[in-house]
């Protein structure tokens, strides 16, 4: 079947959901991604939303991460402190997160473009994603791919990766072995060296060469000697997506 | 372990414990009284110009939005705001009543950032210090511990702490570095709720946000409720009373208060008017003709229910998911 661009985005993410882990979900392509998940591969997949949903189902697609329908049939409907608490004492396995503008260690821009005081342009800041990735295990971020988006360095850190490299996060007061972990964007999957904590790319996308995600990366992405390729959106995952996920296409 | 790192940004509230005891020893009590009153009474009896002011929740989701209209159309010009917010924090910017916000988070999720955040930023018309959503809702524990600072992991390392207004600590146990969080003992808290009694007694059907930590961090608290309820119903569910009614300072009956947001189990929001709005603001002045017409022209929230129209609400009531 023929896919568009978004489509992919959300079944690459939807892939990197693990069955029995809980996620912070945000709201967008994660929302789709986990819905999709729970009815492909991760039908224990916890998705938690910051305002207080836990476990809901995912039956019908929430508008926000407060919406009622993130907490429609779930475990529990509780409040933002806890979730965030259950998070810093090491609960909560991952975190979706976007972004205007990613590094090389991952750290993520939703503040302003140019300086904080009188922007060029004002995002809409930090809102539970700083928590989330100061807390979380493992981050992953969902990104278009562009060489004004994946930056040498973003113009505001709202969300900590691994800062300045290795040690970084740890030197900060951050709890160690936690961080970046993947980039799914709508050119490839990246991940990150293990030794220097530097994006790598791991995959491309289904069309897409590995010269065109250098082209519209804006740092240095380390290309390992064997660099795999992204299946398509599987016939199965369209269906659902469209026939049950976003029958009324508010995202795709 | 390095020196004690400080946000650049200066606090706009004391987190000194001893002053909020002592005003709040002074200025509230226990004993049971009627509180009902009028939108405009409650927000004319407890905001001043200069107050810093929050709302709860967030995300057009039990919002307060017929109290924020009301902020609006008695032209507050110099408020302090607390901040995550959707819509009901947009019409404070756009209705000029906010000069310094200690945001979180601004923007319309799926549908997109803030046009009115955007123009006020920009233009330096309103100054931001930056927070994530969690430490806005521990500085409100803090505050409702009754203690200056809550130690937490966020915001550490990031250009969110540097433009805040938090420090970094060594914890006393094990060195650890920290970020210390100051308490934010808010002048006017503002929370919608399902339902309360005359005295406020408040009961919320679903996830609870940081109505809790509001409601026991604000000196002075307005709830607006869709119901107001028998205390009698109180007194069978008291397990059910999120605020408590000596938190509380005004009660106003406000059906249909969060909309065009939502209100689980009693109302969808109204997903077309969010729509139509979000386009409109696109331009400044089609943010001040929105205003004009559905904040400043009603004058009180039973007339903007006029404008809204009884089949709407009912339609809207009908496609409530439920349980």
């Amino acid at each position: 079947m023929e896919y568009k661009s978004n489509e992919l985005l959300i079944c690459i993410a939807s892939r990197q959901m693990e069955d029995g882990t809980s996620a912070f979900i945000g709201t967008g392509i994660p929302m789709l991604a986990a819905a999709l998940a729970k009815r492909m591969h991760a039908p224990n997949l916890i998705p938690l939303f910051e305002f207080g949903g836990v476990g809901g189902t995912l039956e019908v697609l929430p508008l926000g991460v407060g919406d009622s329908k993130t907490f429609y049939k779930a475990w529990a409907a509780l409040v933002i402190c806890d979730l965030m608490e259950t998070a810093q004492r090491g609960m909560v396995d991952y975190g979706f997160l976007g972004g205007a503008q990613i590094d090389m260690y991952g750290n993520l821009n939703s503040t302003v473009i140019g300086p904080q005081p009188k922007p060029k342009v004002r995002l809409p800041g930090s809102g539970g994603a700083n928590d989330i990735g100061s807390s979380c295990w493992k981050t992953i971020a969902v990104m278009q791919h562009t060489a004004r988006r994946f930056m040498p360095k973003v113009d505001f850190v709202t969300t900590a990766g691994y800062l300045t490299g290795p040690g970084a996060r740890e030197a900060a007061g951050l709890a160690p072995n936690s961080g970046p972990y993947r980039v799914v964007s709508n050119l490839a999957l990246m991940g990150y060296d293990e030794e220097t904590k530097r994006m790598k790319l791991l995959a491309t996308n289904p069309g897409v060469t590995v010269q065109q995600v250098v082209e519209n990366t804006g740092f240095e992405l380390i290309i390992p000697d064997k660099v795999g390729i992204n299946e398509p959106p599987s016939d199965k995952e369209l269906t659902l997506l469209r026939n049950e996920i976003d029958p009324g296409r508010l995202y795709i | 372990m390095g020196e004690q790192e400080s946000g650049l940004n200066k606090l706009l509230l004391s987190p000194d414990a001893n002053d909020i005891r002592e005003w709040l020893h002074k200025n509230k009590s226990m004993v049971l009284k009627d509180k009902v009153m009028s939108e405009s009474e409650a927000i004319r009896t407890f905001i001043r110009e200069g107050c810093y002011i929050a709302t709860e929740l967030y995300g057009s989701v039990r919002a307060p939005m017929s109290l924020c209209r009301e902020v609006v159309r008695q032209g507050f010009k110099d408020l302090s705001l607390a901040g995550q917010g959707v819509m009901e924090t947009e019409h404070l910017i756009s209705g000029k009543c906010v000069k310094r916000i200690e945001l979180t988070y601004q923007g319309w999720e799926v549908y997109g950032i803030s046009n009115i955040l955007r123009r006020a930023a920009e233009s330096g018309e309103v100054t931001i210090s930056e927070w994530s959503n969690a430490s806005l809702a521990w500085r409100l524990k803090a505050a409702a511990m009754g203690i200056p600072f809550i130690p937490t992991r966020s915001m550490l390392g990031t250009d969110t702490f540097k433009y805040s207004g938090a420090k970094t600590i060594e914890c006393p146990f094990t060195g650890q570095k920290l970020v210390a969080l100051p308490a934010s003992p808010v002048d006017v808290g503002i929370i919608h709720v399902h339902r309360a009694d005359l005295y406020g007694n408040c009961q919320i059907d679903g996830i609870t946000g940081f109505a809790w930590e509001l409601a026991r961090a604000s000196k002075r608290l307005i709830i607006s409720c869709e119901e107001i309820i028998p205390t009698d119903e109180i007194r069978k569910y008291p397990d059910r009373t999120i605020i408590p009614w000596f938190l509380v300072d005004a009660v106003v009956h406000a059906p249909f208060g969060s909309y065009p947001g939502e209100m689980c189990y009693y109302y969808e929001r109204d997903k077309q008017h969010i729509k139509d709005y979000i386009d409109q603001t696109e331009t400044e002045e089609g943010a001040q003709a929105y205003l004009q017409k559905w904040v400043t022209g009603p004058k009180s929230h039973a007339e903007f229910l006029e404008l809204v129209g009884a089949e709407k609400m009912d339609e809207l009531r009908k496609a409530v998911l439920g349980r």
